[in-house]
């Protein structure tokens, strides 16, 4: 316990700093001047595959926690998630200023016709509320059961965040697919921990009602 | 993200060969001298004597210098815009063939091989058969056409072209009076287009105008760019430019052209039809699913914060006069 601990301590600046690296990369890039003709796009590709990824890292700590039995993986999800939505709001900010130029009316016009644009918005409204839920007062303050609900949300941006690339993209693209493929294995992964609970206590249950049958027979 | 990562076989780059500053400043004088179409009409007759140099002088060679007869009506300054910067013509391109990202079509470049090159005709045309490009575009009718040049994806640039129009290629072909429609093919070799190893459309790309599209005088079939020959990245070395209409329907690296009767099929129709269009004229008033098309970012023209600045963007990209009629009484919103 004392070790996992020291452990944790140790890997916490770390996983920081690996999580601002492709910022600092980003950076860089601009700094060099690296962004080629188009910056908005640059940015604003770089920072939506980020996103992605961040989202799908954070996603994998609970699997990550099953496979290994290592239970301090949980202390990091959190961050990871915050990563996710940083990414995400940099990503979002670069649209709104980069490439529309606040142009307010035409982003409500984007939001409102371009499914794509909806859909990601979609992710980004659902990350905003996990994000802005993720302190420890806010569990407490909306109780345990309805803070476990809320950020099962997170689930919908998993999909919606690669719904989101694929739609985005022209013609049929190989990337996004792949991002939605590990979405799609760390939900399944869930649902099948689930279904396991499921059959473990119905067996456990339907035991219990033979011996209880078995008892009055006797 | 491009599997394919191999550094272009030219590792020269065309630019380095053929300074643009030599160019401009040649052209230059010779404009100064009055000689500039002048020396273009005789080239070929000095050529008589000289083996026959009209076919050298333009030979798709990546990154050989190539000029044509200036076009009064289509120069930078009837457009009252300078031409987007050769770099930025050659590296921010929408070449699936070579890759979807916009700077992979300048890094696999090398794999296409635009020489020699020939291209099929065929359909409802008088003289069908497979001629070598050479021998399809004359060096003599190549003209320099200073065109605005808009993507779908709402941004722009202004492009030197080299060509030929169209109509007069279309001419000595002589379609017979079936041809109501021209249909148009990339090459598909994946060896020399990585990027048809995977379908990111149905291989290989077509495209089609209908014939009075086809033989507008702003039709042209580009073969070289910016004083040079046209780089592989930008569809060496035959590709169609009209520019009133989204850049998608200037298809490239063209090995087959064909007269029809019936509306061909075309790419990105076939792939997404409701965003995609058969006419896909430039138009600001039909916004499309993925991008309102009222402006546009002009590519190399930067605001203080080193953004391209956006522009409002132009009926039939600005080329209304001529081409309106084209479509008199048809409603553009049905036929996007």
């Amino acid at each position: 316990m004392n070790t996992d601990a020291h452990r944790i301590r140790v890997l916490k600046p770390l996983v920081h700093l690996a999580s601002l690296a492709p910022l600092a990369w980003l950076f860089w890039l601009g700094a060099s001047a690296q962004f080629g003709p188009n910056p908005a796009e640059f940015i604003n590709r770089y920072s939506g595959d980020w996103a992605i990824r961040f989202l799908l890292i954070a996603l994998a700590v609970t699997p990550l926690r099953g496979l290994t039995g290592w239970t301090g993986a949980m202390r990091f999800r959190r961050m990871l998630g915050l990563y996710a939505f940083f990414y995400a709001l940099l990503h979002v900010a670069s649209y709104v200023a980069l490439d529309q130029y606040f142009a307010w009316g035409a982003i409500w016009q984007d939001i409102l016709k371009r499914n794509y644009i909806t859909v990601g918005m979609l992710a980004l409204v659902i990350l905003t509320a996990l994000a802005v839920t993720s302190p420890k007062a806010m569990v407490k303050k909306l109780g345990g059961r309805n803070w476990t609900r809320l950020h099962k949300l997170v689930y919908v941006a998993a999909i919606a965040a690669p719904v989101h690339f694929f739609m985005m993209r022209k013609g049929f693209q190989i990337e996004p697919l792949i991002y939605g493929g590990i979405a799609g294995a760390l939900l399944a992964y869930r649902a099948a921990a689930r279904l396991r609970v499921h059959f473990r206590v119905r067996a456990a249950a339907a035991s219990a009602a033979s011996e209880e049958a078995g008892a009055k027979a006797a | 993200m491009m599997i394919i990562r191999n550094r272009p076989l030219h590792s020269i780059r065309s630019s380095e060969i053929t300074p643009k500053s030599v160019f401009d400043n040649r052209r230059a004088i010779l404009r100064a001298m009055g000689f500039g179409g002048m020396a273009m009409a005789m080239a070929p007759l000095l050529g008589a004597g000289l083996g026959n140099p009209a076919q050298a002088a333009w030979r798709p060679e990546t990154g050989k210098a190539l000029s044509g007869t200036v076009n009064p009506k289509y120069t930078a300054k009837a457009l009252g815009v300078e031409p987007t910067a050769y770099d930025l013509v050659t590296t921010y391109n929408n070449f699936y063939e070579l890759g979807t990202g916009k700077g992979d079509p300048h890094e696999n470049a090398g794999f296409l091989k635009p020489t020699p090159w020939s291209v099929k005709v065929e359909g409802a045309v008088e003289k069908p058969g497979t001629y070598d490009i050479d021998d399809l575009i004359k060096a003599e009718d190549i003209e320099d056409r200073v065109y605005r040049f808009r993507c779908v994806e709402a941004w722009s640039m202004v492009i030197p072209w080299l060509g030929v129009p169209l109509s007069k290629v279309i001419s000595r072909l002589k379609p017979t009076s079936k041809a109501k429609y021209v249909y148009f093919e990339t090459l598909f070799d994946p060896n020399q287009m990585p990027g048809q190893n995977r379908q990111v459309l149905e291989w290989p790309y077509k495209e089609g105008l209908r014939m009075d599209e086809a033989m507008n005088p702003l039709s042209l079939l580009a073969v070289g760019l910016h004083g040079e020959v046209l780089p592989n990245q930008n569809g060496a070395p035959l590709r169609l430019v009209v520019p009133w209409k989204y850049g998608f329907k200037s298809i490239k690296s063209i090995v087959l052209i064909r007269f029809t009767e019936k509306q061909p099929p075309t790419s990105w129709n076939e792939a997404n039809g409701r965003e995609y269009g058969f006419y896909s004229n430039v138009n600001p008033n039909v916004s499309h699913p993925r991008w309102s098309q009222a402006a546009e970012k002009v590519i190399g023209q930067n605001n203080l914060f080193g953004l391209p600045i956006k522009q409002p963007t132009l009926m039939f990209n600005g080329y209304e006069e001529e081409v309106a009629d084209l479509y008199a009484g048809m409603n553009l919103r049905t036929f996007y």
